[in-house]
């Protein structure tokens, strides 16, 4: 990449032309402070001197001693600093001077050093300091002069002298003009100024400098991981993983990238799984279609070889496996054409051990070569079961590869049992129905407790309401309340689409005498329990009425690996796998679909290193 | 001309079906693909066609509904290797008279092939006589599987299931009647019962609906002339409890839409 485009290239810039500004305008207003002040100093000074030379003349005029007059100007004005000293008399002559060649000339009033008091012709008698100074060059190329105009005022000495000189009348007798070279401070207000640059151009550099490492290491390096890694996955190597993680946004960058990444990898690892099923249904129907010709014509022209030769019983014998055969092959494609087409559930009459000697024999091979041993401890007397044949056995292959899968390592044991049970329906069934009084379903397929719809009933105490979701089995406690309940004060429980109340006014909590919910299930009555949760009360006459419900319970035990409890809450959701890169994990979801489909229930227990046992339980209906 | 046109796009399927024609005498002459079909139909009769479903560029479904549209009134058997649910109900939906899945036998085809025969000649006589009532109708409530089967939907749940009248008279001469046990599970486009025939041939006849038997009818087993006699009351061959009656029943035809 051009390094003018890069990101640490803008940030240098930006902060350096930002520190640069900065820096310049504090230069520029602490060297103008700095010169003003100097310059107050020298004007300050001036002024003193001003004084200095008008007090120590001041008796030399009296007595009206050029000479000594001259000699004084003269000797403070030798001072190197000093540019010139001039005394002016009323009229604008130069009186006296440090430039002897200037005595006697005559100066234009209307001149610039004159015009403070000669303003439009009107001689103003008191003026500030401020307007007394000026500042001027004497040429063009030469440094810089300030001039202090100090005006002589006329004093009773001045005009009861004897010379008798200056009338009474006149207030100002002349002025006093003495200029300063200013390059001394002229050149240290440089000095300065060359100073601010540097200090200004070292800041900018080390500024640069220190950010420049800081972006090198901070966004640089982590932004260059991320440009490699977006690359890496553009290529398709999802693979691909940010190791280092710093703690910022750009540490949350990289991890929610990684997260992405991971998520694109499952969805293709579906998508690839998906496509495969699609293609598999597409070449069974092929491969059934392209076979179900050729067939034909063997099952036709051997039938007929077998009806024109009734009279040859070796061919007879001969020709009849050919037919048999035939038949045969006719029911394997038939088979696979019902395989390939599993979308619509067709129920029937199933026998359960019946399925799962099917599922046997398709992992059969897969049991030899991974050294497992399938144990079978079947009740023959089963009831028959309507069933999809074809998803049970699903069912029973998947559980079947997961226990080989988990088991291989050791001399691996699969226990497959089943047997007829009759349990009470409190906590086995499932509410699958829940209406308030005016049929509004209370169901919320959004809030799922242990993967079935909760039932949302919306609750009120005093002033505060909320939303609670209750168990969906039937005698389960799982509620989740979401917020803190108040026992204490009264409670009332609506339908939160209606708001009309689902306390049952007519009984009473048999446990602790609190009033109860009720809530209506389509064709099985109603559901009470009691309101404020103190205690597990619930009741379902419909169902209890039923008495204990017959099902089929099927154990599939492995004594593999076992599954971590932190894993076993979530083995039955999508996409989870600890397979890695072997399994989609789907194939539980799927097989809990079907289980839920049947109205049935699947368990999960696991130790680690002992095993993995589900049970599956199958209500056969009356 | 030709008893049977036959539109298959493989030939051993042709020549099988001309080799069974001719054990009873049939003539039969093949077509590879449903455009030469139809210009055939254009310039000869036929008695019946037997298609297949899947060929290149149109397939047996258009193939019908051309007929259809074309007005030829020639029963069609329909034949696949790709033998679906919904193909076998589909088919009969659109007006086909049967559906065999390939491989079939040459028993299974023979009779599938008189059967058809004798509906056409059936249909050919009802055209000439305008006063006479062919067939007894299916009654209103009912809903059939094309010409083959009907269903009763009663009040409690449970459905009656029989054989309609114009399959009947193709199979006439009943000798015996072969039906599923009870606890047995029909499956809506499979072979629910078959018929046996005095000339030796064995009809295998499409169940309309799907769901377990409950209840059949034993009369029918000592009497089996009963199902020609009474074909929509008497006659009738299970009761049972359907699956997925919503579902199956958009492809059959109520009885009440045939009296206009």
């Amino acid at each position: 990449m051009k390094i003018y485009r890069k990101i640490g290239t803008k940030l240098i810039l930006v902060i350096g032309v930002t520190t640069l500004i900065i820096l310049g305008i504090y230069a520029y207003l602490s060297i103008s402070y700095h010169s003003e002040v100097m310059l107050d100093e020298v004007e300050r000074h001036a002024l003193q001197l001003s004084e200095t030379v008008k007090s120590s003349t001041k008796y030399g005029m009296l007595l009206n001693q050029r000479d000594h007059i001259n000699e004084i100007i003269k000797t403070i004005g030798s001072d190197h600093q000093i540019h010139a000293i001039k005394i002016y008399n009323k009229s604008g002559e130069i009186v006296y001077s440090t430039n002897h060649s200037e005595v006697g000339v005559l100066v234009d009033k209307s001149q610039k050093s004159c015009n403070v008091c000669h303003n439009e012709n009107v001689t103003l008698e008191k003026i500030s300091v401020a307007e007394r100074k000026r500042i001027f060059k004497t040429n063009s190329d030469s440094s810089r002069v300030l001039g202090i105009i100090n005006p002589i005022y006329n004093e009773k000495s001045c005009y009861t002298s004897d010379c008798h000189v200056h009338s009474k009348e006149s207030k100002i007798l002349g002025v006093l003009d003495v200029t300063f070279y200013l390059n001394e401070i002229d050149n240290k207000i440089v000095d300065n100024e060359i100073r601010g640059i540097i200090f200004s151009i070292i800041s900018f550099i080390g500024i640069a400098f220190i950010v420049g490492i800081f972006v090198k290491r901070y966004v640089d390096k982590p932004v260059k991981e991320l440009v490699k890694a977006t690359e890496e996955i553009g290529q398709g190597n999802l693979d691909y993983k940010i190791t280092e993680l710093s703690k910022d946004e750009l540490g949350k960058l990289a991890n929610s990238f990684n997260k992405m990444t991971q998520g694109i990898k499952e969805v293709r690892m579906q998508l690839f799984q998906s496509e495969k099923m699609a293609s598999l249904g597409q070449l069974a129907a092929g491969v059934a279609h392209e076979i179900n010709n050729p067939l034909t014509g063997v099952l036709t022209y051997s039938s007929f070889l077998l009806k024109r030769t009734k009279d040859n019983p070796e061919m007879q014998e001969d020709l009849n496996v050919i037919v048999r055969e035939t038949l045969r092959s006719r029911e394997i494609v038939k088979g696979l054409l019902d395989f390939a087409r599993q979308s619509t559930p067709k129920k029937s009459l199933i026998s359960i051990n019946e399925i799962i000697d099917r599922a046997a024999t398709v992992v059969a091979n897969q049991l030899k070569i991974s050294g497992v041993v399938l144990e079978r401890k079947f009740d023959e007397n089963l009831p028959k079961l309507t069933a999809d044949a074809n998803q049970i056995q699903q069912v029973f292959i998947n559980l079947f590869v997961n226990g080989i899968d988990a088991s291989s390592k050791k001399n691996g044991k699969l226990i497959v049992e089943t047997k007829l049970t009759s349990l009470p329906p409190k906590g086995i069934v499932v509410i699958k129905s829940a209406m308030c009084d005016k049929n509004h379903s209370l169901l919320d397929p959004d809030f799922k407790i242990e993967g079935h719809p909760s039932i949302k009933m919306k609750i009120k105490s005093g002033d505060s309401s909320g939303i609670i979701h209750l168990d969906p089995v039937y005698g389960k406690q799982r509620h989740s309340f979401g917020l803190e309940i108040d026992k204490s004060k009264p409670i009332s429980l609506h339908c939160p689409e209606c708001e009309i109340s689902l306390i049952d006014k007519s009984g009473k909590c048999p446990k602790c005498g609190e009033p109860l919910y009720k809530f209506n299930v389509a064709n099985a009555g109603h559901i009470c329990g009691c309101a404020k949760f103190n205690d597990d009360y619930q009741k379902w006459e419909h169902i209890d009425l039923e008495g204990p419900q017959k099902f089929i319970e099927i154990k599939v035990a492995d004594n593999g690996s076992g599954i971590s409890s932190e894993h076993l809450s979530k083995i039955f959701e999508p996409f989870f796998s600890t397979k890695g890169q072997k399994g989609t994990g789907l194939g539980l979801s799927v097989i809990w679909g079907i289980i839920d489909n049947h109205n049935g229930t699947i368990t999960v227990e696991s130790e680690l290193e002992k095993g993995t046992a589900f049970t599956i339980r199958i209500p056969i209906s009356s | 001309m030709s008893d049977i046109l036959i539109v298959d796009d493989e030939q051993v399927i042709i020549d099988s079906i001309i080799k069974i024609s001719k054990m009873d005498d049939f003539t039969a002459i093949g077509v590879t693909n449903v455009q030469d079909a139809l210009k055939l139909l254009e310039e000869e009769k036929f008695l019946i066609i037997i298609s297949d479903i899947m060929m290149p560029d149109l397939d047996g479904f258009a193939f019908l509904q051309k007929l259809e549209e074309k007005g030829i009134r020639i029963p069609v058997i329909m034949t696949t290797g790709y033998s679906t649910v919904e193909n076998a109900v589909q088919s009969l939906y659109q007006g086909a008279i049967g559906f065999i899945p390939k491989p079939f036998t040459i028993d299974e085809m023979e009779s599938l092939i008189h059967r058809s025969i004798k509906f056409a000649k059936i249909s050919r006589l009802e055209a000439f006589s305008t006063n006479k009532i062919v067939y007894v109708p299916c009654p209103g409530k009912y809903l059939r599987l094309g010409y083959n089967s009907w269903v009763l939907p009663e009040d409690d749940g449970s459905a009656l299931i029989g054989l309609t009248d114009h399959l009947i008279k193709t199979t006439e001469n009943t000798t015996s009647i072969e039906l599923l046990n009870v606890d047995e599970e029909l499956l809506q486009g499979n072979v629910c019962v078959k018929i046996n025939t005095d000339d030796d041939l064995m009809h295998s006849i499409l169940s309309p609906l799907s769901g377990r038997i409950i209840q059949r009818n034993e009369r029918l087993l000592e009497e089996p002339s009963l199902i020609e006699k009474d074909p929509y009351f008497g006659g009738w061959l299970y009761r049972i409890i359907p699956n997925e009656f919503e579902y199956e029943t958009k492809h059959l035809i109520p009885c009440s839409s045939d009296r206009n």
